[in-house]
């Protein structure tokens, strides 16, 4: 009770900033894939048969929408995180007040999970506007992009509680996203990859996000749903648990 | 919200009588090196106190202590009647913190910084607003309610980080260094502004590096260094029980031959730091008569104060 009442009052104060850029932000939203499902979707995808038996630009669109996703919820918990923690000391005078550490770091995860929300929807709206997800199923990409928000965002807090210099981020976006975003089965199967990169690909949360988003976008349901989905709440939940740890010692000591 | 009330079940709130803030014997070590080794803290309602010391002298941690940010090794503290770090955050409903380093929110205007800060304490909206209209008069700043925090000088931001600490009615504020990077009108309007806090009967703690601040403001002060208790009481008391009354400074060209050859016979005690001679004494008439008679020299003289305390009891070293 009392902790979600601290919670409450910080996930607002970020919801109050982000509102006043929100016309910005949602428009960037929605332009940036949609440029990018109809250029590399018709451009790339000319050059294609079908994959996996649909139109390139309809396999594209499920992929997008989790890795948008991902981005959407490590940009906030690492840049827009530690500054609040760190450069603007933000949490700083949010813990003179009576708010615990663990309201202020539950309320990060929670709001980096909605801001990536809301990109993920985007996505999907631009998904039904160029007439890619027509079944019902798709109602379901709805609660898979808030979690794939609270996963990333899980994972992304122990990078920002690690962190000395916004340059430590530069390690979690090379060496652990961009190589799983080519992991994934974002862009092309998990399949088409030699057996050994399939075996780290099936352990990437990525690739449990795609397995779940792709099907769902195309109108069939996923294979073993509720694996894909304890695993990407596995993924989140050690995440936030570790943060708060680090973040304690830290900050608390 | 917590409330005194609920803290002693249904007897009455703690009277005058009680002490808002006590501590007893809190130690603190980080890596092997205790940076608090023991230090003793008891505030009267109403009172303003300071704790003094120089960089490193253990002033920050102790507060963060105070307020449950950071777990004592030993001791215990009762903050308005709430264990810390127990209950640090029912006590921290009833305190109001002015940081040493401002921590505004950028992205907000002064109006909305109170808002959201107030938001922290559970208050309600309407609570909210009606505190905001009167914090943003108090802290003269009704004029750029609606700037943002970039535009405003120095003692504008530092008078509203003082507002923001104010948001919710606190019987006691901890202000760490309020004053400090501030130009001598803003620090007079800070001054006025927490003599009034005072006469409203808020307690403070405050710690300062400004000898006068604290000679001007606090009713009684403790200084410490390398986590302990130096010396602790009244200003004027603490001077007279440390210090000659009165203090004879000789500077500039020839101080040095001067000291060497008058020092020992006109004073009680005296000091050569660089160029200047230190004199203190009970009675400094023959002093200033022999002084006088050399007009090469220049010379002040002074009543004994703070600042020569603090430099007697934590010496003249360079702190890093």
């Amino acid at each position: 009770m009392k902790l979600s009442r601290g919670s409450l009052a910080v996930w607002r104060r970020n919801y109050l900033v982000w509102r006043k850029l929100a016309a910005e932000s949602v428009l960037g939203n929605i332009i940036e894939p949609l440029f990018y499902l109809v250029g590399f979707g018709i451009g790339f995808g000319a050059m294609l048969p079908e994959v996996e038996g649909v139109k390139y630009i309809a396999y594209l669109a499920g992929g997008t929408i989790c890795y948008s996703t991902m981005l959407s919820a490590s940009f906030e918990a690492l840049y827009s995180g530690f500054a609040r923690m760190h450069v603007q000391r933000t949490w700083e005078g949010i813990l003179n007040a009576p708010v615990s550490l663990e309201d202020v770091v539950l309320a990060e995860w929670i709001w980096a999970a909605s801001k990536s929300f809301l990109s993920g929807m985007a996505v999907l709206l631009v998904a039904i506007a160029l007439g890619l997800a027509q079944s019902w199923t798709m109602i379901f990409i709805v609660p898979l992009a808030f979690l794939i928000g609270l996963s990333f965002a899980g994972m992304g807090l122990v990078m920002t509680a690690l962190a000395k210099s916004y340059d430590f981020f530069m390690y979690w976006f090379t060496l652990a996203l961009t190589p799983m975003m080519l992991l994934s089965g974002v862009f092309y199967p998990i399949t088409n990859m030699p057996g050994w990169l399939q075996a780290i690909a099936h352990a990437l949360p990525l690739a449990h996000a795609v397995a779940l988003g792709r099907p769902l976008l195309l109108g069939h349901w996923p294979e073993a749903p509720l694996f894909h989905t304890v695993v990407l709440a596995a993924y989140g939940v050690a995440g936030f648990l570790i943060a708060l740890k680090i973040f304690r010692r830290r900050l608390l000591s | 919200m917590g409330s005194r009330l609920n803290a002693s079940g249904n007897q009455p709130a703690p009277t005058l009588s009680v002490a808002v803030l006590v501590a007893k014997g809190i130690r603190k070590s980080y890596e092997g090196r205790e940076v608090v080794a023991g230090i003793d803290l008891e505030l009267a309602r109403g009172e303003c106190f300071g704790l003094l010391g120089p960089n490193g002298a253990g002033k920050t941690t102790t507060l963060r202590m105070l307020l449950g940010l950071s777990h004592p090794d030993a001791g215990e503290i009762n903050l308005l009647g709430y264990p810390v770090p127990l209950a640090a955050r029912e006590a921290r409903s009833r305190v109001g913190v002015v940081p040493q380093i401002d921590n505004l929110d950028p992205d907000f205007t002064v109006r909305e910084n109170l808002l959201v800060y107030g938001r922290y304490f559970g208050l309600r909206e309407a609570q909210i607003a009606a505190r905001v209209s009167h914090l943003l008069e108090f802290a003269a700043l009704e004029s750029r309610a609606d700037s943002r925090i970039q535009s405003l000088s120095g003692g504008m931001k530092r008078r509203l980080v003082l507002a923001r600490a104010l948001v919710n009615d606190p019987d006691l504020l901890f202000l760490d260094e309020p004053t400090t990077g501030l130009d001598p009108q803003a620090r007079h309007q800070m001054w006025e502004q927490l003599r009034a806090l005072l006469k409203q009967g808020k307690t403070i703690l405050l710690t300062t590096h400004f000898m006068d601040e604290a000679e001007r403001l606090c009713d009684r002060l403790k200084i410490i260094d390398h986590g302990r208790t130096l010396a602790e009481g009244a200003p004027r008391a603490l001077i007279a029980a440390h210090i000659e009354p009165e203090v004879v400074e000789v500077y500039g060209e020839g101080a040095g031959e001067w000291f060497a050859a008058e020092a020992a016979e006109l004073c009680d005690r005296y000091e050569l730091h660089g160029e200047t001679a230190f004199c203190y004494l009970r009675d400094a008439s023959v002093a200033v008569e022999n002084l006088r008679a050399q007009p090469k020299l220049r010379f002040l003289h002074r009543r004994a104060n703070l600042e020569d305390l603090f430099l007697k009891l934590t010496g003249r070293e360079m702190r890093e």
